[in-house]
């Protein structure tokens, strides 16, 4: 039995280990649409997050888990002013600037001689191991989850319900949003550092408009209200592919299809379903004293 | 004087919505404000609890100038209002509207902001639940505040409003859409208020409701004011009459 | 010099005609259509099939293709955004619907013409020179460009003058409102979403003329700069768009004198970038803030 589980893992650890990553990638999504803001810039703080944890091990030989705290501060640093800069913007404008900001910094990267311009890093070793990313899944999933219960978390709420009445509340709505931002540019840092200890090499595109969304993609459509949405969004989506092998060609248009249906049927996300039956009894209590 | 607000003026574009406007509420007083629709009252309401900063003019509450401070500053000091729309966090429930409504009295303490636990978490959580019994809701705890009747949700507001512990409270029109056994309860609930040390500004178009529980009522029209005394002042004012009813038929 | 400013123009022109119908629909309906960009494509390759395939000549083809393009965008509409309409969810999950459509048609273009750049049969595209002093300039350029400020007039008229063009403004400034007036809510999204992927279909026809080439892929780069000129021009504006089309269509051949090939997406991001941060609401927008 053990032995077909560690024959199981190491046949699909590649897979199992993109999952792990990209888990961590929906939980950042995710921070910052709890607290009401659609950002398109985490695939950039992964970008940054990878490049800093690489290019530091490479070139002052700093131990794996310093490197990658080293990539998830500066990604958090840098959220910092990008987040003042644009906190100011409503919905559409927020995804927008943090999708413009993602593309700016492609940019810079590609033209940067350090960071390998187009060809990016080569041979970073392959240290990160699949107990890392899950331990790291597990603690911010749990942190998360615990904060979530917690003023903060309610905060976040008030400020993704109404802005005007949380600021009333005492909110200090600007302060609280930022630190979503923040805590995500955090989370998707570490993500970027693990990752590219996985994938040996790391180059500009990797982190371009199709990550950001693809990131946001496993978040909506794993769920909002509780951090394992997210979570499971990536697993079944970075997991599809693989699934659906068999189809060969016609993988992406299934993918397209399962999207599509899942948006449609399901907009609150995939979690959603087993939230339903939580939804209609708060509603019959409602519902009852107005009958 | 616990509050008191000196030549507040906020433009539109060209248009004056509150123009050299005086207001002033007295600890444990109920200070009523009224005017026709339009006439500046919630502007003025916006920029007493911060969601809008005045072109001109000074608001202090006891003492301290609080022209310039944000809305969840205002809280911390102790100004809590409903909103005329009413603005509860619809997708979550009676119970946790009211919570959040205790947010700005935590400030303190970092740790517990992050990290629920004990006793001091349990003490806000029976505040607000002795906060919804109070205000009748203690039934629809758990109901989703979108899903709230209406006359519910203006309570709920109320609840969440007195969660903070105020020491003025801003109801902007409270009364719009309740029957008259809800106004009335609504009245006793403001009395209990004041005995308890709240002062309360109220925006109403409810005559009876202004005229029975306030004690001096201010008006407002096209963003001046035209007004103030006592409520028996007020209604024998042609100024207010004609304000409400156009010219005096002579 | 002249040269410059004349692809100036031809490629402000193409991201007009592009921007425009993001513009129309986002201004009537709230939402981001990233499915856009396919129906460039597909308006290209519609094309392509026409004269390839059908063997049509290229001034029957142009029409199809445009005709095709906004079935598509009506047809777009009824499976990915009008469910989400009637349960009133979030334009992010319209943004994500839109996407999920892209995923499917561009992957069933690459089945049927793989992933390559495809050139229009030979003889079959009209290209012709134009000879002003020292310069040479291609001619089917300047046809398009002709074409698209036609265009832009036509849709002026349109909106200003037509009483469907009244139906869609009313639907873009209240659609509770519109709907109590009378208007035919549904006939007037249908026509948003006709008129919107007929020109973007055209633009990449027109493109696709131009550089007489075609792939699946072609539409990803307007896809980007579409939002820089809505930004630009103010979100949802239409005058605006046009006018940020043709900004960044000078600014960006003017770049090139200055920066490297590789920056050349750089401009359109900065560009985008400065605006947001400055005025956020572009030169004709409402306002994207919030308040004090």
């Amino acid at each position: 039995m053990i032995e077909a589980t560690l024959d199981f893992l190491s046949a699909y650890s590649t897979l199992i280990a993109l999952v792990g990553v990209n888990a961590l990638l929906a939980l950042s999504v995710w921070v910052t649409l709890y607290a009401g803001q659609l950002t398109l810039g985490n695939a950039a703080f992964m970008a940054v997050g990878a490049y800093v944890a690489a290019l530091l091990e490479r070139h002052l030989g700093t131990p794996f888990p310093l490197a990658l705290a080293c990539g998830a501060a500066v990604a958090a640093l840098v959220a910092v002013p990008l987040g003042l800069t644009v906190f100011r913007l409503r919905g559409v404008y927020l995804a927008i600037a943090t999708l413009a900001f993602g593309e700016v910094l492609r940019v810079i990267l590609l033209a940067t001689p350090i960071t390998g311009g187009g060809q990016g890093l080569n041979g970073i070793p392959p240290t990160t191991e699949l107990w890392h990313i899950y331990l790291s899944l597990a603690v911010v999933a749990y942190v998360l989850w615990r904060v979530q219960g917690a003023t903060v978390g309610r905060a976040w709420a008030a400020v993704r319900e109404d802005e005007i009445a949380a600021a009333s509340q005492g909110i200090a709505v600007r302060r609280y949003k930022l630190a979503a931002f923040v805590a995500g540019a955090l989370v998707a840092g570490w993500a970027g550092g693990l990752s590219a200890h996985i994938t040996f090499s790391i180059e500009p595109n990797d982190f371009a408009f199709g990550k950001a969304v693809q990131i946001l993609v496993f978040a909506v459509v794993g769920g909002i209200p509780n951090p394992l949405g997210p979570i499971f969004g990536a697993a079944l989506f970075t997991a599809l592919p693989e699934l659906l092998r068999p189809l060969r060609d016609y993988r992406d248009i299934f993918q397209g299809l399962v999207l599509l249906a899942v948006i449609i049927y399901l907009p609150r996300g995939l979690v959603t379903v087993s939230q339903l039956r939580r939804t209609r009894r708060l509603q019959q209590i409602g519902a009852a004293d107005v009958a | 004087m616990l509050l008191e607000a000196l030549g507040l003026a906020k433009r539109f574009g060209g248009v004056h919505a509150v123009a050299d406007v005086d207001l002033a509420v007295g600890d444990r007083q109920v200070i009523g404000l009224i005017g026709p629709n339009g006439a500046g009252k919630t502007t003025l309401v916006n920029l007493i609890s911060g969601h809008l900063r005045a072109d001109a003019g000074a608001i202090r509450l006891a003492g301290e100038d609080i022209t310039r401070l944000a809305p969840h500053a205002l809280t911390a000091r102790g100004i809590a209002r409903t909103f005329q729309g009413v603005r509860l966090f619809k997708g979550l429930s009676a119970f946790d509207n009211v919570l959040i409504g205790t947010h700005s009295r935590m400030r303190s303490d970092v740790v517990r902001r992050l990290w629920p636990r004990g006793v001091p978490d349990r003490a806000d959580r029976e505040q607000a639940l002795s906060l919804l019994a109070r205000l009748g809701l203690a039934r629809r705890a758990n109901a989703l505040a979108g899903e709230l009747a209406y006359g519910d949700q203006r309570r709920l507001e109320i609840a969440r409003a007195l969660a903070s512990k105020p020491r003025l409270l801003i109801l902007d029109e409270p009364a719009a859409g309740m029957n008259p056994t809800e106004t009335a309860a609504l009245r006793e609930l403001m009395r209990a208020l004041v005995s308890e040390g709240v002062a309360i500004l109220l925006i109403e178009h409810d005559v009876r409701l202004v005229m029975g529980t306030c004690e001096r009522v201010a008006v407002l029209n096209f963003g001046r004011k035209i007004a103030e005394g006592t409520p028996a002042e007020v209604q024998a004012d042609p100024a207010v009459r004609e304000a409400y009813l156009g010219a005096e038929v002579a | 010099m002249l040269e410059q400013l004349y692809n100036a123009i031809f490629i402000g022109s193409i991201y007009a005609l592009f921007a425009v119908g993001f513009a129309l629909v986002f201004s009537v309906l709230d939402i981001l259509n990233l499915a856009h960009p396919t129906v460039f494509m597909l308006g290209a390759f519609a094309a392509l099939f026409a004269i390839g395939t059908l063997g049509l000549p290229w001034y029957v083809a142009v029409p199809f293709a445009v005709v095709a393009s906004g079935l598509f965008g009506i047809a777009l509409d009824r499976i990915a955004f009008a469910p989400l309409r009637r349960r009133g969810a979030p334009p992010l999950s319209a943004m994500i619907s839109s996407l999920a459509v892209t995923l499917i048609v561009v992957r069933l273009v690459e089945l049927r013409y793989g992933g390559d750049f495809i050139t229009f049969p030979s003889g079959t595209v009209p290209s012709f020179l134009i000879r002003i002093g020292d310069a040479t300039l291609e001619g089917v350029r300047l046809a398009i460009i002709l074409l698209a400020v036609g265009l832009m007039a036509g849709l002026t008229f349109l909106v200003r003058q037509t009483q469907l063009g009244r139906d869609i403004r009313a639907l873009a400034e209240n659609p509770r409102a519109a709907r109590i007036l009378g208007v035919d809510v549904e006939r007037a999204i249908a026509a948003t979403f006709f008129i919107s992927s007929a020109l973007g279909g055209l633009a990449g026809v027109l493109l696709g003329f131009a550089y007489n080439s075609v792939d699946s892929k072609m539409g990803l780069p307007l896809e980007l700069r579409a939002f820089t000129v809505m930004v630009v021009g103010g979100m949802g504006s239409l005058p605006g768009a046009v006018v940020g089309a043709y900004v960044l269509g000078l600014g960006e051949v003017a770049s090139l004198v200055y920066l490297p090939a590789e920056l050349r997406d750089a401009f359109a991001f900065g560009l985008l970038f400065l605006v947001l941060i400055v005025r956020p609401t572009g030169l004709f927008g409402q306002r994207a803030t919030d308040r004090a």
